[in-house]
């Protein structure tokens, strides 16, 4: 038996290292475009160009993160644009209010709305049992609601936000924009969690099999309102940086972010429907996608195939799962086949 | 100890004093006695089998084991302390662990995370360390016998292979006590075989194994004694050397037949049905049999017998691979219900609330949902005929019901039972197809349901019948057929039927074999 198993097996299990191996996939499609549009347009490897890609990015990377976390337990957080808008606002006027405020703590109260946000997203979803599409949608609402009666049609003065706080926004270090910087760190903090702790391997448990996961004694409830507190604070404090970045913020602030986060989640590999996935991949996805839509202009192809084609790469990548999960099971009932044979 | 000491040793003696004990459990659910006296005892180093027909309170037993369900009444020692189970950690905790027919594990984590889940071994900083998890799963592995790569993902595996995952993971929580619920009926004998390996692996360990299992041959095979169950009571407890299979059939099923089944003695008239050679690969081998008017063809079996794909089949709900389902003497095309449903066919599936009923819909909507053809009028469904329609069969069928705009959901199991009835009868079927009748519904319903079919039956409709209870296939049909693994292993008119001799045919048993 197992001489006949041994070699099938190590085929799934490199078919296996294939699927980890999505990441790798995604940044050498990046590189292809990139490297095809710098032959058109060699302007577009200019490091103005690359900061761009890169900052453009980072948003919708960041809010990748949290929202991973959240697909990845089999739910959906579809609030995040509207809580970016909120937060980034509010943040702004703090700062009209308060010209003297530190502006770490921009940051910080940022974060702490989009928690409290998100805390009630989790607390309704896990506690009434209703499902988080529903929850998030209503948020998704109300939230720009909220926002539309506390900005009533002003916006805020960019004069008013300290120069500090604004340089996040917009400044390098070494070439790279600061904005990147917070991003990547996040992304790596929140990527060795993901992998290293129990916390967070619960969250692919209850997301790969809800039912096994309550029967295991596994916190569920508790392990879903995290990721949303997580999705709600990494959105919120995408809103402090949305208003360092743009500095003036009206009410339409992060409008359909939502959807833009959730192609890059699935573009970068993350099962819709949970249990697997990497904020490293959702980043990425991040990343190949701003890079489309940048290569495009740069080629001076009309903006209006970005959307079309952001929508095939959806596709694509979602066909792409589909074609690698009936490859492996295939492989399986054959390699099961042998062993019955001998 | 390591896994060459369990290789090379070899099953202990069977000690005195009992590793688990319940004694006199009792539970029940509503007015329905599930378990009436659960008594088994357990010792370290035997192979225990626990059998008893489909409802004799095996499952009852196990939940109980498993935490899942909490006794009424009884106790139950644990290495000889008074041990309450709230819920299955505590099971585990208890040194107790279930692995079920069709586990569940976790299809995106790696088989090493399953064994471990939400109980990962960490390292330095609370981080989980992935090399002593997986030289963990190899270790109980080797312990085991068996080749399983702790880096796969879950997803995909055989049968088999979940199980061995399971009772890897019940050896990483040093279960002292594993309940294998019939592990075997999914399994290919080269599997069964592993699973026996491994199961005298656990023994070698001093393991108690409690085997559930209808296959009495299997039991004969691996188990050291024997407790026999019916009717959710405790029978008796022997050593295997002191029981034949015979001796055992005889235990499991020995009861009167209650007065539930009224029955008219009817004149089976022209032919309805006639199955030939059907056959589904790996499920139904080489079925044939016929349907006349006015019988009920009782169709019995183990659970997992291929009854039911058997029904589905001649339906066209499944596809088949070869054979013939003639309706009135025209061939039905494969795989086609409505087809089916065009030649006079109904079926009353397994499981009303999955398949047979549209659980948030109204009363009169499901009722009206076979027949909506017949209600409409210039292309429109007339609401007045499918009130109508849906109160005249209420009435028929003494539907207890509060108004017929509820949806199905409000109803009690018999009364949605008899809603699917209503459904099918509507249509004025030649044929009825019944899968477990009378699952799950009270006695009182269950004799309606009953006058119901014989009250068809004398007006001509033929009837076949799927049932695990055998008193009810006793008590109703004409004719019995027995399925055993996909096969038609025995035809018997009623007269000739008894509990006994469809459980030998079921289970395999020849008839020359009983003492």
């Amino acid at each position: 038996m197992t001489s006949t198993t041994a070699p099938a097996l190590n085929r799934i299990s490199r078919t296996g290292s294939l699927l980890r191996a999505r990441e790798l996939g995604i940044a050498i499609v990046i590189v292809i475009v990139f490297g095809l549009t710098t032959v058109h347009n060699h302007s577009f490897a200019s490091e103005h160009s690359v900061q761009q890609l890169l900052a453009g990015a980072a948003l919708v990377a960041l809010l990748g993160v949290g929202e991973t976390m959240v697909i990845v337990t089999r739910n959906v957080d579809l609030s995040v644009g509207s809580v970016l808008g909120l937060s980034a606002y509010l943040v702004g006027d703090l700062f009209v209010h308060n010209p003297h405020m530190p502006a770490i703590l921009g940051f910080v109260v940022g974060t702490a709305i989009g928690a409290g946000i998100g805390a009630i997203n989790g607390l309704i979803t896990t506690v009434t049992r209703v499902p988080s599409l529903v929850v998030t949608l209503a948020a998704l609402y109300i939230v720009r609601g909220v926002d539309a009666i506390i900005v009533n049609g002003k916006q805020t003065d960019p004069a008013s936000i300290p120069r500090s706080f604004q340089a996040v926004g917009y400044e390098t270090i070494l070439g790279i924009p600061w904005l990147a910087i917070v991003v990547a760190v996040v992304i790596g903090i929140a990527g060795y969690a993901m992998r290293s702790f129990r916390s967070s391997r619960d969250l692919y448990a209850i997301g790969s099999n809800p039912d096994a996961a309550a029967l295991a004694g596994l916190p569920v409830g508790r392990r879903v309102f995290t990721a949303f507190v997580v999705s709600g604070a990494l959105a919120g404090l995408g809103g402090a940086l949305f208003l360092a970045q743009f500095a003036t913020i009206n009410a339409t602030g992060g409008t359909g972010y939502e959807l833009l986060v959730i192609s890059a989640v699935v573009v970068g590999g993350v099962a819709i429907f949970g249990g697997s996935g990497t904020v490293l991949g959702a980043a990425l996805g991040a990343l190949l996608l701003n890079t489309i839509n940048q290569a495009l202009v740069a080629s001076r192809i009309s903006s209006f195939w970005n959307q079309a084609i952001a929508g095939a790469l959806l596709l694509g990548a979602i066909a792409f799962d589909r074609w690698l999960g009936l490859r492996v099971s295939r492989r399986l009932q054959s390699a099961k086949g042998e062993r019955h044979v001998v | 100890m390591t896994a060459n000491d369990a290789a090379t040793a070899s099953p202990g003696p069977i000690s005195d004093a009992p590793l688990l004990e319940l004694v006199h459990a009792t539970k029940s659910f509503g007015a329905v006695k599930a378990l009436e006296d659960g008594s088994v005892r357990l010792h370290a180093g035997e192979a225990h089998a626990l059998v008893g027909e489909n409802g004799a309170g095996k499952s009852t037993l196990v939940k109980i084991l498993a935490g899942v369900h909490h006794p009424d009444s009884g106790e139950l020692l644990i290495g000889g302390v008074r041990t309450t189970l709230n819920g299955p950690a505590a099971s585990r905790a208890a040194g107790v662990s279930i692995i079920y027919q069709e586990p569940t594990l976790f299809p995106d984590l790696s088989i090493a995370e399953n064994i471990f889940v939400g109980r990962q071994i960490l390292g330095r900083g609370r981080q989980i360390d992935r090399a002593a998890m997986r030289r963990r799963a190899d270790a109980a592995f080797a312990r085991l016998g068996v080749a399983l790569d702790p880096n796969r993902l879950a997803r995909g595996l055989s049968v088999a292979d979940q199980q061995i995952v399971e009772i890897a993971k019940a050896i990483s929580f040093n279960a002292r006590v594993i309940v294998m619920d019939e592990p075997t009926a999914a399994l290919s004998s080269v599997e069964v075989d592993r699973l026996f390996a491994v199961v005298r692996a656990l023994r070698a360990d001093n393991t108690a194994v409690l085997f559930i299992s209808h296959r009495l041959e299997e039991v004969f095979a691996i188990c050291q004694r024997v407790t026999i169950m019916r009717d959710g009571r405790f029978v008796r407890t022997a050593p295997i050397e002191d029981l034949t299979i015979d001796g055992i059939i005889r235990s499991m099923v020995g009861r009167d037949l209650d007065t539930l089944f009224p029955k008219t003695e009817t004149a089976p008239g022209a032919e309805v049905l006639d199955v030939s050679r059907l056959t589904r690969e790996g499920v139904f081998t080489d079925v044939s049999f016929k349907v006349r008017r006015g019988e009920i063809v009782g169709l019995s079996g183990l659970v997992g017998a291929g009854r039911s794909e058997v029904a589905r089949a001649i339906f066209g709900i499944d596809r088949y691979d070869a054979g013939t389902v003639t309706m009135g003497g025209k061939v039905l095309p494969n795989g086609s219900p409505l087809a089916a449903m065009g030649a006079g066919v109904a079926f009353v599936p397994e499981d009303r609330r999955l398949q047979g009923l549209v659980m948030e819909m109204a009363i009169d909507h499901n009722i009206a949902l076979a027949s909506l053809g017949r209600l409409e009028r210039h292309g429109l469904i007339s609401r007045k005929r499918e009130r109508d329609l849906a109160a005249d069969w209420a009435v028929k069928l003494r539907l207890k019901f509060g108004r017929l705009k509820n949806p199905v959901s409000t109803l009690s199991g018999g009364n949605q039972q008899k809603v699917v009835l209503s459904k099918w009868l509507a249509r004025n079927p030649t044929l009825l197809i019944v899968d477990e009748p009378t699952r799950g519904i009270d006695v009182g319903t269950k004799a309606e349901v009953h006058r119901l079919l014989d009250q068809l039956v004398s007006q001509g409709v033929a009837v076949l019948m799927i049932s695990s209870e055998l008193p009810e296939i006793l008590g109703m049909a004409d004719r019995i057929l027995v399925l055993r693994e996909g096969r038609l292993v025995a035809e018997m008119p009623r007269e000739a039927a008894t509990e006994a001799s469809i459980m030998r045919a079921a289970t395999g048993q020849s008839v020359g074999s009983a003492a």
